[in-house]
């Protein structure tokens, strides 16, 4: 579903802050996979994240999606492969409108925008009923704007409007890392019981090694802009964190994170 | 009692720049870009009308072709930002200076074009203020519903979400550029309407009448928001605002010019609104944030405040 080839990108080249933040990566995910992604500040992480979703041009290597090159395809027309959320929950949603049209915008993802209606009456039936399943009450406000809602609220209905058109490949880039604990699990919970019944080949960044243990088949550390460990069925079903931290201090030499051993 | 005699005239003038303020609403406001093309755009507007007019040409013509005009300046503004990657700020400011040259062309060299009221069937006139007032409504209220109605269909909903968040836009396929492009595009064919309507008010058009349009723009929209986002912040409501901000900047404009206020002066009465309204969001806020120890929590502070209300 995912193949990446030697990809490379350096920031800033020529300059005293270049620094190569993905170094000749190489990834191959099957459809259906759901991959974790963990490694320490800087590992290039998102940088990966970005580069599949088309922020900028990579230096070279390859990105194919479900068989298309799309390596030199602009961010908004490879959106139609892709279902995004970011870290920050202002970045998914546009503040000032309201949750429907927000989910009518997402819903038109890959289709050409037309001179017709924006938000058709038998969406609003279906969106109410999507809303409903998150049970967070948002099923009532689907005229009010996205701009009152709070962090989590906002994460969740970012992952509705990301997979409302199934996408071949979902990325979460730390999803849950700006909201607390409880609503960080609930829209942990909302994330498997999406990516699970849509069947969703997926890679979700976490920095939570026991999150990145507990869900998806397949685990993938980072490091210095490469993937230094690559783990998946029972293999990672077994895993330990106790395992992991050896796994990541072997990997990266004895630099170990502290936000990585904070389970 | 003069004051009385102005008043018709100030409404009719005020629902012209109240278009004008809607033009600029949406670049300003929907986009969320400062676009200083609307300098020379309302002004290619008045041009193109005249000189129409004075070749013969029938009114209507001479309306849409203004409008046509306006929104290819706004293209090649969104062009240079878009495609050329030039800040939005700077690429308003070339485009504006271009269109000095192409607006002094239009009127074959010279600095201003009279149209006579007499020999042209024109739309509004200051002979005819109720005449003026009623077809100025009209403009106005087709301008509004045509908008609203635009912004509820696919490409609408698009416009808005780029200018609220790119990022997201982005993400969700939108083509933010095409889109910063058409919305501009749009912006200143209106206010190229709203000049060809201020050429045949005044009877002329003037080289030099665009100086400082945005600033009246912005005026009558932050007057105008300043009421409606306190009764209902829908658009139609915004708009109506925006437009009654227009009527009222020129109500004060003429009050002003009759306390005695030397005509030098207005320009900087009109930037000095524009600040105070600008700066008072700013203050409060800062004020606000002050007083809860919030200062190393600096927030983005968007202009007028209610965007992140
Ligand atoms: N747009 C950019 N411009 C310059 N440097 C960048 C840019 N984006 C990332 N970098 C650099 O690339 C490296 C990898 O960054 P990246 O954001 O991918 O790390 P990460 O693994 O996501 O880390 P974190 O856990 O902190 O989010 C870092 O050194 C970062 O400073
Ligand atoms: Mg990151």
């Amino acid at each position: 579903m995912l193949k990446i080839t030697n990809l490379q990108k350096t920031f800033n080249p020529g300059t005293v802050n270049e620094k190569t933040a993905l170094y000749g990566l190489d990834l191959h995910l099957k459809d259906g996979d759901f991959a974790t992604v963990i490694g320490g500040n800087g590992a290039g992480k998102s940088t990966m994240l970005n580069a599949i979703a088309g922020v900028w041009k990579p230096d070279f290597g390859t990105i194919e999606i479900d068989g298309v090159d799309v390596t030199q395809m602009p961010e908004y027309r490879r959106a139609k492969f892709l279902g995004r959320v970011f870290q920050d929950p202002m970045q998914g949603t546009a503040p000032d409108m309201e949750i429907a049209e927000n989910l009518a915008i997402a819903a038109r993802r890959g289709t050409k925008r037309r001179f017709v209606w924006g938000v058709r009456k038998e969406e609003r039936i279906r969106y109410r009923e999507l809303l409903a399943t998150l049970e967070l009450g948002l099923e009532d406000r689907l005229s009010g704007k996205v701009g009152l809602l709070s962090g989590g609220q906002r994460q969740a209905v970012t992952l509705l409007m990301a997979t409302l058109h199934r996408p071949k490949l979902l990325l979460l880039d730390e999803h849950t890392a700006a909201l607390d604990p409880k609503t960080a699990a609930k829209v942990l919970e909302i994330t498997d019981q999406i990516v699970h019944k849509n069947k969703l080949t997926t890679l979700m960044i976490t920095h939570n090694m026991k999150e990145a243990i507990a869900h998806g088949n397949r685990l993938i550390m980072m490091h210095g802009g490469r993937i230094v460990v690559d783990v998946s069925g029972d293999e990672k079903k077994n895993l330990t964190i106790e395992q992991l931290l050896n796994l990541f201090t072997q990997a990266s030499d004895g630099a170990v994170d502290d936000r990585m051993v904070l389970s | 009692m003069p004051f009385i005699y102005a008043l018709p005239g100030a409404v009719a003038e005020g629902l012209i720049w109240g278009l004008m303020g809607i033009g600029v609403y949406l670049s300003f406001k929907i986009l969320d870009i400062a676009d200083m093309t609307v300098d020379g755009s309302i002004v290619t507007g008045a041009c193109i009308c005249a000189v129409l007019l004075a070749n013969g040409f029938p009114i209507w013509l001479s309306v849409v072709a203004a409008f046509i005009a306006g929104a290819c300046a706004g293209f090649v503004a969104g062009l240079l930002h878009t495609a050329f990657g030039i800040p939005s700020i700077l690429a308003g400011i070339l485009t504006q200076l271009m269109l000095y040259s192409v607006n002094l062309s239009i009127l074959g060299g010279k600095s201003l074009v009279a149209i006579n009221p007499r020999t042209n069937n024109l739309l509004v006139h200051m002979s005819n203020n109720p005449r003026s007032i009623i077809v100025m409504g009209i403009f106005v209220a087709a301008t509004i519903i045509m908008l609203w109605l635009f912004f509820y269909t696919e490409i609408g909903l698009t416009i808005k979400s780029t200018g609220d968040n790119p990022h997201m836009s982005r993400a969700q396929g939108v083509n933010v550029k095409l889109n910063q492009v058409l919305g501009l595009a749009i912006s200143n064919g209106i206010v190229a309407l709203a000049g060809a309507m201020l050429a045949q008010y005044k009877g002329s058009a003037n080289i030099n009448d665009g100086r400082g349009a945005i600033v009246i723009g912005l005026a009558a929209i932050f007057i105008g928001l300043s009421v409606s986002l306190r009764i209902k912040p829908n658009f139609v409501v915004s708009m109506i605002g925006v437009v009654g901000g227009g009527i009222v900047y020129y109500i004060v404009y003429n009050f002003v010019i009759l306390l005695g206020l030397k005509t030098e002066f207005l320009k900087m009465l009109s930037a000095i609104i524009v600040a105070v309204f600008l700066a008072v969001p700013y203050l409060k806020k800062e004020h606000f944030t002050k007083q809860r120890n919030l200062r190393s929590n600096k927030t983005k502070i968007r202009i007028g405040g209610e965007k992140n209300a």
